[in-house]
């Protein structure tokens, strides 16, 4: 699809470009500031303007992913699990889209991005098991001594920002996104500063996935400058710093200490780039555990029930 | 400043002689060209108020706050809350202004008046069986003695909605005048149109001369029990009701917004409809007040923001 113009310029037809658009809160709106900047392929030509989001747009994510976090962490593991599953049914109906967006951007063979988009479908599929099953593997009943039920179970955060790999636009920014929502966090995402596009063409997909809105917010540009608000914002519970490069990761982690946020560290990438299965440590990243005690029932004047 | 109704009513002694020439007097008043009040609240609504012009803006309107809680489920527990909240805003910081009120339903008063006791803080009490305003006038002036032997700094009434929407100004009129003869000299009385339920701007800017003629203190848009609260365009109706007034009678009126104000960023833009429209004159809690419960709370979170640079969130301030 690269040699659009040309085509439209045989069939005499006048270019529809799109206008890519933030996602927050369900909606998308350009950014607040009105700014863009040009997002180009791997060879220097222009792909698209994309919005330039600055730190009210951040602001606006956080409120629109706190008001998510009440009902995504209330709904059934079961019915987060079934909508990660309808994200992968939506991804695959325009896995075309992706794989041209992915290709044009990291400058793939169209084979290598079509293994790309398959395999951040797969991986959708992968988190949506794993959403009634963590509870299973992280939490459980304690033995304790005395007549108490102890019962550790795993709780979402709250709200997470995520900074989105740079190099892997596509299934770099579906592993990171997919295990902080599996469990019931809702996220404020940014993408990668040079390939934004993928990222923000998802938000479309997760519109129209059963996701409720708000779930995932996607931010388009400058990671410096949109990261620091959300590490020194009071109401972020956590923050995955994936995309940050060292210097920018040792400046967010000191501004995130401010409210004891959670922050997770670049952690290396394999080889492959993303594709190794990812186990369940992003997952248990933004987890935390409650632990309850209750009575065992009627341990009544006659010493013991059992 | 003089607030007694007696210069006003001197000036437009013939005005309320009877019911023919009140009717004749109100709907003698200029229409109100609704495209144009909109489209100039729109337009103030526009300003940029940033960094220390913001800081100003947000401690003013912390000052004006009425701290509200007219729910069902008051409990005198919630009520002590709030006073302690409308003394000390923002207990973390102690520069942080405290409100101008709280607002309660009568039997709520002297709970209260003991939570503010000691700060400048007042006691409101809404009054005029609010916020239906449907009791016949024994009741509603029972209501407001009720709050002011309670210790009421100031006294919300309702009008009679379905009398003025009649066209039975006269009634509405004498039942202001009746319950602010009930204050007497100690309370300042607010009177709310519910402008929700008047349907047209000329009805609102009719209902705001009404109230001044009569002698209120203030005039307030809502209850915020109905659907459509304060907005800038009938608060802005209402703040050059009290400008015109005052330069006719040389009465100053307050004006207070009540209802549906939530952000920090609303309450900004209506300070510039009252610097704009009514003067600086306004710019005091004893001249203006924003009716809100949920509004202080945004306000200390961007209080907050403009002092350490870090936006606040929900956990930083208190539930109600």
């Amino acid at each position: 699809m690269s040699d659009k113009p040309e085509k439209t310029e045989r069939s005499g037809r006048l270019s529809v470009f799109k206008t890519y658009k933030l996602y927050v809160g369900g909606k998308f709106p350009r950014s607040e500031s009105g700014r863009v900047y040009e997002v180009t392929d791997s060879q220097g030509n222009w792909l698209a303007n994309a919005p330039l989001a600055s730190r009210k747009d951040a602001r606006d994510a956080v409120v629109a992913a706190r008001k998510a976090f009440g009902p995504w962490s209330g709904a059934t593991a079961y019915n987060r699990g079934q909508i990660l599953y309808r994200v992968a049914e939506m991804l695959e109906g325009r896995r075309e889209q992706f794989v041209r967006e992915v290709a044009e951007a990291e400058g793939l063979s169209r084979a290598q991005a079509e293994a790309q988009v398959d395999a951040a479908i797969d991986r959708w599929v992968w988190y949506a098991g794993w959403t009634d099953k963590i509870a299973q593997v992280v939490g459980g009943g304690n033995p304790v001594a005395g007549p108490f039920f102890n019962l550790s179970s795993p709780e979402p955060t709250g709200v997470v920002a995520v900074l989105a790999p740079q190099e892997s636009s596509f299934l770099g920014l579906v592993s990171v996104i997919a295990p902080v929502i599996a469990t019931g966090n809702t996220a404020v995402v940014i993408a990668s500063e040079r390939f934004p596009l993928p990222a923000l063409s998802l938000g479309e997909v997760l519109a129209t996935s059963d996701l409720p809105g708000g779930v995932v917010n996607v931010l388009s540009g400058r990671t410096a400058e949109i990261a620091a608000p959300l590490a020194a914002h009071q109401d972020v519970n956590a923050i995955d710093l994936a995309g940050a490069d060292e210097a920018l990761a040792k400046e967010l982690e000191i501004a995130a200490a401010d409210n004891l946020k959670r922050v997770l560290r670049p952690q290396p990438v394999d080889d492959a780039g993303w594709s190794a299965t990812p186990g369940i440590d992003r997952m248990t990243a933004f987890l935390e555990t409650k632990t309850v005690w209750h009575p065992t029932g009627s341990l009544g004047a006659s010493g013991s029930s059992y | 400043m003089p607030t007694s109704a007696s210069p006003a009513a001197r000036a437009l002694a013939d005005v309320t002689a009877s019911d023919s020439a009140l009717r004749r007097f109100l709907h003698g008043l200029p229409g109100v060209d609704a495209v144009g009040l909109e489209a100039r609240a729109a337009s103030l609504g526009t300003r940029s108020i940033k960094t220390t012009a913001k800081a100003y803006a947000i401690d003013l309107a912390i000052s004006m706050v009425d701290l509200t809680t007219l729910e069902g489920a008051d409990t005198p527990g919630k009520v002590r809350a709030l006073g302690a909240k409308a003394v000390h805003p923002d207990p973390t910081d102690r520069a942080t202004p405290a409100t101008a009120a709280v607002c309660v339903y009568p039997d709520m008063v002297a709970v209260a008046k003991e939570a503010v006791a000691g700060s400048k803080v007042k006691v409101a009490s809404v009054a005029t069986a609010f916020p239906a305003g449907r009791a016949p006038l024994s009741v509603k002036l029972a209501d407001v003695r009720e709050a002011m032997a309670a210790g009421a700094d100031e006294i919300d009434m309702v009008i009679d909605r379905g009398a003025f929407l009649a066209g039975r100004y006269l009634k509405v009129y004498d039942e202001i005048t009746a319950v602010k003869e009930a204050c007497g000299a100690s309370a300042r009385l607010k009177v709310i149109f519910e402008t929700g339920e008047l349907s047209t701007y000329d009805n609102i800017r009719r209902a705001s001369w009404l109230g001044m003629l009569a002698g209120a203190d203030f005039i307030k848009t809502s209850t915020g029990k109905v659907a459509v609260n304060a907005t800038p365009a009938n608060t802005l109706l209402m703040l050059e009701a009290v400008r015109d007034f005052r330069a006719q009678t040389g009465v100053q009126v307050g004006v207070k917004p009540a209802g549906g104000i939530r952000t920090s960023k609303d309450a900004v833009k209506f300070l510039v409809l009252v610097n704009e429209t009514a003067g600086p004159d306004w710019l005091d809690n004893r001249w203006f007040r924003f009716g809100a419960s949920s509004l202080l709370n945004d306000l200390l979170m961007q209080r907050q923001k403009l002092a350490t640079g870090r936006y606040s969130g929900p956990d930083y301030v208190t539930v109600d």
